[in-house]
Parts: C-alpha cells; structure tokens; sequence
C-alpha cells in the first residue's frame, strides 16, 4: 500500500473500516468530528451500520446493544462526551462484551477547549466509570501509529471481551501526516457464542451486567481481574529511545512523548545522556521496564499536557527510589521541544529530591512562566 | 345447553391475585382459603359448576397460570 | 337437524411457549404478568420466538430476560431504545423489542425513546404506563397524575411544582418516523383483548419494515396505590383512562390497511 497523507481523525475511521468494524455510532465533538463524518460517508457506503446519535450518551448504548450481537463497533468522542459515555462503559465492561473507543483529548474540565490536552488519563485509564473493570488503552503518537493501534484495538478487545481505548488528543486527531493504510479485512460471518443473534436452533442466551446475588457479583469481579492479569501479562507494549547507557529518563505518551522526542534528541546533542519511555499501552502500564530503568538511572522527568496523572502511575512503578520530576502544560497548551529540553537541563544539574511532590515544584516553576499564582 | 368448560390452575404460578374471580361471568371461581401453596398464596380453583370455557379468566391471569378447556361440539347427523 | 353431541374437552387456552416455566418476582394482580402474556401470545402466533431479541430496561421488569424464552440483553435505565437501535442496525431482519416503565421511558429515557421514534427506528416498544416508579417503592413518575399521592410526593402531586404528567403516546406520535403508536389498557377483558391487537400490529409494523412502533398500556400498581388489585383495576379505569385516553395516535395509512 502507499503511503498517503492523512488527517488523524480520518485515519483512524479509515483503519477501522479496514479492521472490519461493522457499526459505528457517535455524535459531533470537535476534536474528533471528521471520524463521525468520515464514517457518515463510508459505512453506508459499505452497507455498514452508521448511527448519528442524539447524544453521547445514546451513542455509547447503541454501542452496547451491537456489541451484544459480537459485532465490530466503535465509538468516538472527547472529553465531555467521553464523561457521558462512562455510564455505559461501566456496563459494558460488567457485560463482558468487546468494543473501541476512540477518545481525542480535549482541554478541560468542564466544557474547557478544543486544544489537544491530556488530562482524562486518570478517567480512562483508572475508571471514569463505576466500578472495578479494566479498559485496555492504546497510546498513539502519530498519524501511522493511530492507524496500527486501531487495528489492534479492536483484536485486543474480541481476545479479552473488554473495552479497548485509543487514546489521542486534539493534535493528533487533526495533524497531517504521511501513512499507510492497512488492506480491507473481511466483516465477520461468526459470532462468538455468548452472542445473541435470535435464539433459532439453540438455547436462548441473556447479556446482563446484573448479578443480584453479591457472590455472584463477586465471581464476576474476579473473573475480570483474572482477565486482567492476563492482559497485563502478554499485552503491554512501550517504545524505548537511547536508554541503553542513560541516565536520565523523560517518559511521556502521545503527543508529549513525540515532543518529548525531539527534546532528548537535541539534548544528547548536548552530550546530555537522557532517553525516552514512551508507554504504547498506558493501562495495562509499563511498569516493569520503569521499575528496571529505577535501579539505573538518577533520575526521570515526567512529560504531560496535564497537571500530573500518568506521573502518579510513574511514581508508583519508581517506589522513590530515584528522583521524579514533572512538568506538565495544561488546558490545551502544547509543550514545545525546547520547554522539555530545558527541564531536562534543570533535571541534569540538580540538585534532585525524592521528598515533596514534583507537582508542588512544577507550579512553583510554572508561575514563573505563565505568570499565574502558586500556593507555594 | 350451555356449553360445558373447565380449567386447571397451576398452582405454583398462581399468587391468590383474584382477578380472575372477579372477572369470571359465571362466578365460579373463588381462592382456596384452606390451601396454600408453595409460595404462601391461596390458589384460585373453581368453586361450583358452570364453568363454560370462555377463557377470560386466562385472558385476565398476569401468571398465564390458567388452562381453559372447552368441550368440542360435534354436530351428530340425523339418523 | 342435528343435535350437538359432547365430546372430550378440549385446551382452547394454554401458556404460551415463549413464557419460561418459572414464578415471576412481580407482586400478585400486577398487571406485568398480562403485558409479558399478551407479548409471548404474539410472537408464538407469529412464529417470531427464535427470531427476536428482546432489550431489557431497569424498573420491576428489570428481570424481564428471565420470564421469556429468547434472547435478551439488558440496558442501563432510560436506554433500551438506543441499545435496541445497536441490536437492530446489526441484525435488521431480526425482531427487537423494548419492555419499559414509566421512569425508565419517560423520565430518564426520554431523550432515547424520542430520537428512536423520529428516526423511524424498526423495533417495538412496549411502555408500561403504572403512573409511578414501581421497583423503588413507589415515587412520582412523569405519569403520576395531579393530586396523586406517592412516596415522593406526599401531599399529593403539585402540578405547580412538579407539571402536569406527560401523555407520550401523544407527544410521539407527531413525529414523523413514528408509524404505530397507540395506547391501550389491561384493566378488563375487552381492553385486555384490545392490547393484543395493538401488541400484533405492533409487530406486524416491524416484520414489514413499516417503521417505529409503541404500544403505551395502562397498568396496575396494587403495592404502591395501597390498593387491592381489584380496586387497582377499578382505579386505573377511572383515574388513569380519564387523564390517558385508550385510542389510535399514529397509524400510518399501509398499517391501517393491514388484515391481520
């Protein structure tokens, strides 16, 4: 296949058609309003199922009533859509039925921007929606890499009937860049056998998320964390640029960990021997190679376009064994290369803590830059 | 001749609701107050003859607990 | 001339095979049991059973999936409109139908049933319309009717504070995607009767591919009206019909013409 130059949004739409998705439903949100347009043009182009729906929330429960039936499906949305959607995550995952959400982050919270942002990790990644489940959530960085992780989402989501997310910002979702799109698969002719379809010629079959009986609620739970564990051991997936002899370490995901990039490669111009962890999937999270790279390096920083959610996550693999550092822009601002490459600078002379919060020291920086009021 | 009918109630769907006694035309259904069943209702039963098959005690049952059997006519020819 | 003779008796009623064999948990003389009836009725009349799926909603039929014999998935509250557009939009040559009260259709769902309707979504809705939040204990419902009293509001509904209830068979039935919106009642025999038509159109609607149909019945709440149920179908026939009337909102002309 060539190599095209494509929107973000529409390559994403694009890699899922080719992945087979049989029905898409969603609402308007800018980031990601091309996808819904995208598919408003393909998918009955293809005879596929297209829905636009009245809301977010009547989008996600479409969703939910094909995913029921074992189809491809997806949805789309952006921060204050995505928080209208958890009510039926939260079903979704306790019905134990496979769908992919893609979610182009947007700055918040509250109606906020439609600057790229990073700040719903905590919402995906730790559950916006209630109780224990677990969504798997794939990290692009650019436009190519979208493509190959829609494509994955939905395998990853069929393999473990859960959620897969694919999470990206508004840079992202709106960015041109060269890629190639995958060939056309097939749609499924089989259904998996939990599936309803109409109970012709065999037992009739009932998807729910209700178990009355709290043992049985608690079998299910388990059986979902036991799922999980098999997703955190065969699924997690992160890039490593110039570790080998680090010693210092940036991690970033997304958008901030392609910016990240260009700050560690100017830095090691500069003789500075830092490297990049950029997680692919943030949940199931890295947290073997950062747990390593603590008993190597003296220190790491911490990129997000957020006020610090991945950089718990970090901390936690890191156990304060080694010096964390943040620094995060927020409400739609983008760091630039040279912001990272200065903290990195900051990070190389020191002196470094373990003690603190990094977030407490960020802002005490950041006041410095934005002119904004700190606390302390 | 009144045509002739009976039911059979199951009594383990049935809950004592009474709306088929009040909706029988014949009057010949009431609940057995002698009688529980499994759950702790009192099963409705027929009471006396009369029963003529019309069914609506089964089209009122929210249980579809109720059985309607009707005799079938059969014209006999002349002889 | 010939002389009517007895012969053995024979069944002209019998369980419909659609209803699985078990108690429901529904309170006794509550009228859920003679929808779920009337439903298993039509789709063995019609030979639909192995071809349909039902949506489940979140009210005292939250367990609907366990009294009938077919597929089932369950929707949160408020949506099994938009997981039966899922359902259907994959499946369109299957059968989809929600079951849904009065909350979950016309309070928290009504965004849903609306935009399903003005889609001219192909599935049939049945709304069980008992003018208050059964399975919670018996609050004011968008269908509680002026002065009626409830757990939530005790003194009566205060139209000044709380409106007037909502009649939602009208109100859909101007919009242009809804084909077969009616409603009936199953306080009697003859409106009992009545609501199996409807119920049969309804699905005669959506075996033709003729487009959105609901059917709104009028039914009992013997718990929650402190009522026998009894009394609950004397109450429903002169509080409830007087306020929602039994009639035809919305049939479109090749539904009337319809010989079923």
């Amino acid at each position: 296949m060539t190599r095209e130059l494509m929107k973000g949004n529409e390559a994403v739409a694009e890699a899922a058609i080719r992945a087979g998705l049989q029905a898409y439903f969603g609402y308007p949100i800018t980031p990601q309003t091309e996808l819904l347009e995208w598919m408003s043009r393909r998918m009955p182009e293809l005879g596929r199922a297209f829905v636009q729906a009245e809301s977010e929330l009547a989008a996600i429960n479409m969703v939910y009533g094909a995913a029921c039936t074992g189809a491809r499906v997806m949805t789309s949305s952006s921060s204050p859509g995505i928080s209208l959607m958890m009510e039926g995550l939260s079903y979704i995952a306790g019905t134990e039925v496979p769908m992919v959400l893609v979610d182009v982050m947007r700055g918040g919270p509250g109606l906020g921007n439609i600057a790229p942002a990073q700040s719903d990790y905590n919402q995906i990644v730790h559950g916006g929606g209630h109780g224990d489940y677990y969504p798997i959530v794939l990290a692009p960085s650019s436009v190519q890499e979208s493509i190959d992780l829609t494509v994955l989402a939905f395998d990853l989501a069929e393999k473990y009937r859960s959620i897969a997310v694919v999470l990206t910002d508004g840079s992202l979702g709106q960015m041109m860049e060269p890629a190639e799109m995958p060939a056309m698969q097939p749609l499924r002719t089989q259904f998996p056998d939990w599936a309803v379809s109409g109970c012709e010629g065999r037992e009739r079959r009932i998807l729910t998320s209700i178990y009355l009986d709290p043992p049985a609620e608690e079998r299910t739970n388990l059986r979902l964390a036991a799922r999980w564990q098999q997703v955190e051991a065969n699924e997690i997936r992160y890039k490593e640029y110039f570790l080998d002899d680090a010693d210092f370490v940036v991690v970033g995901y997304g958008s901030t960990g392609r910016v990240a990039l260009s700050a560690v490669r100017a830095a090691r111009a500069e003789g500075i021997k830092v490297g990049l962890l950029r997680p692919i999937t943030v949940n199931p999270f890295p947290s073997q190679i950062l747990d390593d790279l603590a008993n190597r390096v003296q220190g790491m920083l911490v990129v997000e376009m957020s006020a610090g959610q991945m950089l718990e996550d970090v901390r936690m693999a890191v156990s304060r064994r080694i010096p964390v550092e943040f620094f995060g822009r927020l409400g739609g601002v983008v760091p630039f290369p040279d912001e990272i490459h200065n903290e990195i600078r900051r990070l190389v002379q020191g002196p470094l803590t373990t003690d603190g919060h990094p977030r407490d020291r960020w802002l005490r920086r950041m006041a410095a830059i934005t002119g904004s009021p700190s606390v302390n | 001749m009144p045509v002739k009918g009976t039911i059979e109630v199951d009594e383990s769907l049935c809950k004592g609701c009474e709306l088929c006694v009040g909706a029988c035309p014949q009057d010949v259904l009431e609940l057995s107050l002698e009688r529980l069943n499994a759950k702790g209702y009192h099963p409705a039963e027929l009471k006396a003859l009369g029963c003529t098959g019309c069914g609506i005690c089964a089209v009122v049952c929210p249980e579809a607990a109720i059985t309607v059997y009707r005799e079938a006519l059969v014209a006999r020819k002349p002889a | 001339m010939a002389i009517p003779e007895t012969e053995s008796m024979q069944v002209v009623y019998s369980r419909p095979d659609s209803l699985v064999d078990v108690n429901t948990h529904y309170c006794p003389g509550c009228t859920h049991g003679v929808g779920h009836r009337l439903i298993a009725e039509v789709l063995d009349e019609m030979g639909l059973r192995e071809k349909t799926i039902g949506v489940a909603s979140v009210g005292c039929s939250v367990f609907a999936y366990n009294y009938f014999n077919f597929d089932w998935v369950q929707a949160p509250h408020g949506r099994a409109p938009a997981m039966a557009t899922g359902v259907k939009r994959v499946y369109p040559d299957r059968i989809v139908l929600t079951y849904q009260g009065d909350g979950d259709l016309a309070s928290i769902g009504m965004a849903e049933i609306v935009h399903a309707a003005a889609r001219g979504e192909n599935i049939t809705v049945v709304f069980i319309n008992n003018a208050n939040y059964g399975m919670t204990g018996g609050q004011m419902a968008p269908t509680t009717l002026p002065g009626q009293k409830t757990t939530s509001s005790p003194a009566g509904r205060d139209v000044e504070q709380a409106g007037y209830p909502i009649r939602t068979a009208e109100m859909l039935s101007t919009l242009e995607g809804a084909s077969y919106v009616v409603r009936r009642s199953l306080h009697d025999p003859k409106n009992i009767r009545m609501a199996k038509k409807a119920l049969r159109l309804a699905f005669e609607t959506q075996v033709r591919g003729m487009g959105f149909s609901m059917v709104e019945l009028l039914s009992t709440c013997p718990t929650n009206w402190g009522l026998t149920p009894l009394q609950s179908l004397q109450w429903l026939e002169e509080k409830m019909v007087p306020y929602y009337p039994i009639n035809d909102f919305k049939v479109a002309p090749a539904i009337a013409g319809l010989k079923v």
